[in-house]
């Protein structure tokens, strides 16, 4: 299976005061082709600089970001922009991300300046609608505004716009966190079904580890800035080895105990 | 009872056309010492439901129906008696520590502001009062932490100082809207444990208000699940998660995390 990130030895220290604070700490990390890979960790743990800096809108104090074969932080500009197409994000506030006095359409096509092949005119407008359509809007959705469409309506169009640049990967930071249970199941399944269909590779970045076990095949567990814990989903989540992969399972609301009357005595 | 809620309706009224109904005849009861959690997704009405409790429905709203609080109707007081009601009677924690506190005074200062205006409690005993109140929301170090600014503490620490201020004045009836949303699993789970054990201590009455079954399931004895306005089922919190009487809370379990489903079917496991 053909690697498409490679994550080496990466550290980003940032300014503090006098001194500094370092938000990632020697962390490496590889995802496959058509693989999705879950970084879960509390506030602070530096799963969203992580996201930035394999999305190359930061760079690094030490170590590398390879996707495709491209150490990110070597390239010239030029050819930093041009294989930017080839890794698109999801952020996470659907309503924070698209810009509100755009149509649809253009919002969905902005990617596409990156590619000096995008097709123009009417294929431009055909490749949108078959996207809506594939994330499951209408193609008449393109000339509608961001205001007339729900949180996850709005997360499909995020999605839309990531994918028009057919990437081989996809970085979603807490893509789900903003959406209704229900809205949230809809959009991981969505996921599912486009890695399944395009064969996508996704880092799935979230501080919720019931998400990571519905659509993650690897998890890699943060804290501090550090990596603590890296291996297939199910073997992790049912039997993890580290401290703090148990302490953050064991605090996640389950229903096996239901009510406080039924709880036994602190 | 605590609070008893006979079909509340609540409308908008909007610029053109008729106003818009956003409950539509709610009824619940919440006795004494119990807890009662309402689960419902954005635009279910729960949020609404909290403010009309507290009388803090915008200006664009009218409501009817009753919303007896100890026997006395909220929605028929003047806004001189809900002042008196506020805080006093009815304690509320926030889903945003960091703007539902003020920024610029120190948390010790907060929590004693109600205790010297409303019962006029000479300075040095509303800061010994504010203290043990950090205590008992288990702030470490409290005396320490007692003249920080809210931007010096943690999330889970600032919500702690919210629950501080609202149980200050001693009121009967604690109304938590998604108080653990913004937190980490692990602070949440503190949180979680810190109002329970308080709520029991003082006997006093919770309602709850959370998108997540989870919070609800740890919580609340009881469990009113909305949807558009409407009360889907309400129920022993038990009986709505294992014996879901409702389409819609069967939907709202099924979009929970497998794990999370896995554990309902294995009690006790």
């Amino acid at each position: 299976m053909a690697e498409i990130l490679r994550v080496e030895n990466l550290s980003r220290d940032f300014q503090l005061g006098q001194g500094h604070v370092r938000a990632l700490d020697d962390v490496s990390l590889s995802l496959e082709q058509g693989r999705i890979l879950g970084v879960v960790g509390e506030s602070g743990s530096g799963k969203s600089t992580l996201a930035k800096l394999v999305m190359a809108l930061d760079r690094p104090t030490a170590g590398r970001v390879v996707i495709d074969g491209q150490d990110l932080f070597a390239l010239p500009p030029r050819a930093l922009r041009q294989a930017r197409r080839h890794f698109q994000m999801v952020f996470q506030d659907p309503y924070g991300s698209l810009d509100p006095r755009h149509a649809v359409g253009r919002i969905v096509a902005e990617p596409l300046h990156l590619d000096p092949a995008a097709p123009k005119g009417a294929a431009r407008r055909d490749l949108v609608a078959g996207l809506l359509e594939d994330v499951g809007l209408a193609a008449a959705d393109a000339d509608r505004f961001p205001h007339e469409f729900s949180g996850g309506q709005r997360q499909r169009i995020a999605i839309a716009r990531a994918l028009i640049t057919k990437p081989r990967l996809l970085v979603a930071d807490e893509a789900t966190s903003a959406l209704d249970l229900t809205v949230q199941k809809q959009i991981l399944e969505l996921i599912l079904r486009l890695r399944d269909e395009h064969g996508i590779s996704v880092l799935f970045i979230t501080h919720n580890i019931g998400v990571v076990d519905e659509i993650c095949d690897e998890v890699a567990v943060m804290q501090d800035g550090r990596l603590v814990e890296t291996g297939p989903a199910r073997q992790v989540l049912d039997h993890p080895r580290q401290d703090y992969t148990r302490r953050l399972l064991a605090a996640e609301p389950m229903l096996n105990v239901i009510g406080r009357r039924n709880r036994a005595p602190v | 009872m605590m609070l008893s809620i006979r079909d509340l309706r609540v409308s908008f009224a909007r610029e053109r056309g008729p106003a818009a109904e956003v409950l539509h005849g709610i009824d619940l009861d919440l006795p004494k010492g119990r807890t009662l959690g309402i689960v419902g997704e954005s635009g279910s009405g729960k949020s609404v439901l909290s403010l009309a409790v507290m009388g803090l429905l915008p200006r664009s709203a009218t409501a009817s129906g009753q919303v007896l609080l100890d026997g006395q109707d909220v929605l028929a007081m003047s806004e001189r008696q809900l002042c008196g009601i506020r805080g006093r009677r009815i304690g509320m924690i926030f889903q945003e520590p960091m703007t539902a506190l003020n920024p610029a005074m120190r948390v010790g200062d907060q929590i004693a502001e109600g205790l010297r205006i409303t019962q006029g409690m000479p300075r040095a005993d509303a800061r010994a009062e504010a203290l043990r109140l950090l205590e008992m929301v288990r702030i470490p170090r409290a005396s320490e932490r007692i003249d920080s600014f809210p931007h010096q503490m943690s999330g889970g620490q600032r919500q702690r100082v919210g629950i501080a201020i609202a149980l200050a004045l001693k009121p009967d009836l604690l109304i938590a809207d998604e108080p653990t949303t913004a937190l980490d699993v692990t602070v949440q789970a503190e949180v979680l444990d810190i109002l329970d054990d308080l709520v029991t201590e003082l006997g006093i009455s919770l309602m709850l208000i959370s998108h997540d079954l989870g919070v609800i399931a740890r919580i609340a004895d009881r469990t009113l699940v909305m949807y558009r306005g409407d009360r889907m089922e309400e129920g022993e919190t038990e009986a709505v998660l294992r014996r879901p009487a409702h389409d819609y809370t069967r939907k709202l379990i099924a979009a929970m995390p497998r794990r999370v489903r896995a554990s309902l079917e294995a009690p006790h496991g």
